[in-house]
């Protein structure tokens, strides 16, 4: 069966580390970073992206757009 | 499969909307203004819209939506908003002409313009983000504060004798003749996301097509306001908002 | 060819509402208050909208009708409401919203006695609103100041010609005497109202919906940059000593020999008019100087006169107002002496005549 992989990119400079997508991800990939952007929130990172499958719940739920995720099916 | 082969612009499920331009949004981390504005992007869009889309924004945390959203705008006075929009709507007929407010802009010193543009059934969306509590001016009580909610001029608790009673704006849009759509809709979970977008779509394609007047109620966060982190903000939100504000169609008359 | 003129006897009130038909207005958005509510009856019973699509809305109070108009006015049409002082006193801020964002609203007073809620009784006692801004900040509104029931009817057009022209709130201050009184008036042609591709091209910073060509637009009043803020408060204050330069109106009446003038405004003046003919029957050479605008007010033109004459009698229907910018005109130059009536009394010719005997002549 064909399986999906995910991917995001953070607008690291926009996100105030809110920590939502972080919740709502279903797949852990998601976590705060241990850096502050320059207005001096920390923002979020991927930190185990091979478990994403694009579900994109990190990009709805983002209040500030941040988040532009990928997905593409993955050949066998 | 590497990183790069996924990163293509052909692959995008999700992002900022078009319409949200690049302005960093004000907002305090995590507030569900900012889910409501990319939804009002969004649809816009999806509805070819952008170009006879004309925002009305109130006075309150979102006094700067005409910032983030890339259509024309009038910034109203506290409260007023239903009225502008009223004046926009019957000149420019052909226009998608909606008010965005909050509680206090809303159900206290606008109450009587929120009543009567809606009962006139004037052709507008009138979008509600309602989180019980005045946010911009530093957490005052709001009419839609719950009986108990600590806020900075309740203190102690909203107390009915001193204070009155919470006012459910939704439920007397309903029973007003000019409303077709009122409905109370909530940002927090991908889920809830999906529904409040067609509630607004709806909403909006109601008013092009001359229904009448709509009410979307947003039950909403405010994360500084409650003294809560957005996550624990969402969670009181489904405990004690959810229950007094319940979500779903108060009214439709649309079909 | 000989110009149609349809000469009928109307109301004030009834004249304004005719007007605003007649030169292309798009919405009006009004209250009922006496000694205007003829405004609104009139728009009813002629059903603009059903003719030349020009809306009318009965708002749900006063604070309503201004924002109905700031909105539609924000968004390039012509707008207007009605009211009276009550009314315009729970509008101000409206109109300091609406000269903060440059919005071009238009709106009459149809003055009564006040303050507070009143009398219905007519009086000139809202000139220092008018004039001095009753909102917040620093602004002026335009203030045309009629006082036949054909500057009513001439006025409409002439307020929304002066706040597009400049980007701001225009009023035309009249009272419950021109608000009531019958006359013959020509009623001005018929101006259509203008397309909307003629709007978004007339007022390009107009919120009608943003095309892929242009930034979007917004029509607020709002700025915390305090560098920015100021350049913007400097702007207006430019713009307001350009309407100054280019916009004052006012009549003279047999000032060219005159030893002494009345100044009024308004139903004043036709009091004072008529104290003017009185007094040169009694062998006293007056004159009559009208200010038609009031914002911006003669000034120059009083100070000339005040080189002329021995002494100016200010007949205003109010404790003292307009004589205060007629003072500043003058700025010492020769006695200027005030006479009026509160409480909605409406003088007599021969008051205005005694009032210049005992206060400028005998003194």
């Amino acid at each position: 069966m064909a399986k999906m992989k995910g991917a995001i990119v953070v607008d690291t400079e926009r996100c105030k580390g809110c920590q939502l997508c972080i919740i709502a991800c279903p797949q852990k990939v998601i976590a705060l970073a241990n850096k502050v952007n320059l207005h001096g929130y920390p923002y979020v990172e991927a930190v185990n992206e091979e478990a994403c499958v694009g579900c994109a719940s990190c990009g709805i739920v983002c209040p500030d757009g941040c988040i532009t995720v990928y997905r593409k099916k993955m050949e066998e | 499969m590497d990183r790069n082969q996924i990163v293509q612009p052909e692959n995008i499920v999700c992002k900022k909307p078009t319409l949200m331009n690049d302005n960093n949004m004000h907002y305090c981390p995590g507030c569900s203004h900012g889910v409501v504005h990319k939804l009002i992007a969004e649809v816009i869009e999806e509805m070819g819209m952008e170009d006879k889309a004309v925002g009305v924004s109130p006075v309150g945390c979102a006094v700067f939506a005409y910032n983030y959203i890339d259509i024309d705008w009038q910034e109203a006075a506290h409260g007023r908003a239903p009225a502008l929009a009223t004046g926009i709507k019957r000149c420019w007929p052909d226009r998608l002409v909606f008010t965005y407010q909050g509680d206090g802009d809303l159900a206290c010193i606008g109450t009587c313009e929120t009543i009567h543009a809606l009962n006139r059934g004037e052709n507008i969306v009138i979008i509600f983000v309602n989180n019980a509590i005045y946010g911009m001016t530093g957490g005052q009580m709001a009419p839609t504060t719950l009986i108990g909610q600590k806020t900075s001029t309740c203190p102690y608790g909203r107390d009915p004798q001193l204070h009155g009673y919470p006012l459910k704006m939704a439920d007397i849009a309903a029973g007003l003749e000019g409303t077709c759509y009122v409905t109370r809709q909530s940002v927090e979970s991908v889920g809830s996301i999906n529904k409040a977008k067609k509630a607004l779509r709806k909403a909006f394609e109601a008013s092009m097509a001359g229904k009448g007047s709509s009410l979307v109620e947003f039950v909403s966060t405010c994360n500084s306001g409650w003294k809560l982190s957005p996550a624990k903000a969402n969670e009181w939100m489904k405990e004690n908002m959810f229950p007094f504000y319940p979500k779903g169609d108060l009214k439709d008359t649309t079909i | 060819m000989a110009e149609e003129r349809e000469v009928v006897l109307m109301k004030g009130n009834e004249a304004i509402a005719h007007a605003a038909i007649r030169c292309g207005c798009d919405g009006y958005f009004g209250y009922p208050i006496t000694p205007q509510s003829e405004v609104i009856e009139t728009l009813a019973e002629l059903k603009p909208w059903e003719t030349t699509g020009m809306q009318v809305v009965q708002a749900e109070s006063e604070l309503a009708s201004i924002y109905m108009v700031y909105g539609a006015a924000g968004a390039g049409k012509r707008a207007m409401t009605s009211s009276s002082s009550p009314g315009i006193a729970l509008m101000q801020e409206g109109i300091t919203y609406m000269a903060g964002a440059e919005v071009p609203g238009v709106f009459v007073n149809v003055q009564r006695g006040g303050p507070g809620l009143g009398t219905i009784q007519p009086s000139q006692g809202d000139y220092f609103q008018a004039t001095r801004g009753g909102g917040n900040g620093d602004y002026k509104v335009i203030v045309l100041a009629p006082s036949s029931v054909q500057e009513m009817a001439d006025f409409v057009d002439l307020a929304f010609e002066l706040a597009f022209k400049y980007r701001n709130p225009a009023m035309i201050l009249s009272d419950g005497v021109i608000g009531q009184m019958m006359e013959k008036v020509v009623l001005p042609p018929y101006k259509p109202r203008r397309t909307d591709e003629e709007v978004i091209k007339q007022c390009p910073w107009a919120s009608t919906g943003k095309p892929k060509n242009r930034e979007r637009v917004v029509i607020t009043s709002l700025e915390l940059k305090p560098e920015i803020m100021e350049q913007r408060n400097i702007a207006l204050q430019e713009k307001y000593a350009k309407i100054q330069e280019n916009e004052v109106r006012f009549e003279e009446q047999q000032m060219d020999d005159a030893e002494y003038a009345i100044v009024a405004f308004g139903s004043a003046a036709r009091i004072a008019e008529k104290a003017v003919e009185i007094a040169r029957e009694q062998g006293v050479k007056v004159g009559l100087f009208r200010p038609i605008t009031l914002f911006p007010f003669p000034e120059k033109q009083i100070a000339e006169l005040s080189k002329k004459v021995k002494g100016i009698l200010v007949a205003e229907i109010n404790a003292g107002q307009m004589v205060q910018d007629v003072r500043l005109a003058v700025n010492g130059a020769v006695p200027v002496e005030q006479f009026g009536r509160l409480g909605g009394i409406v003088p007599d010719p021969e008051e205005i005549v005694n009032a210049l005997q005992a206060k400028l002549i005998d003194n």
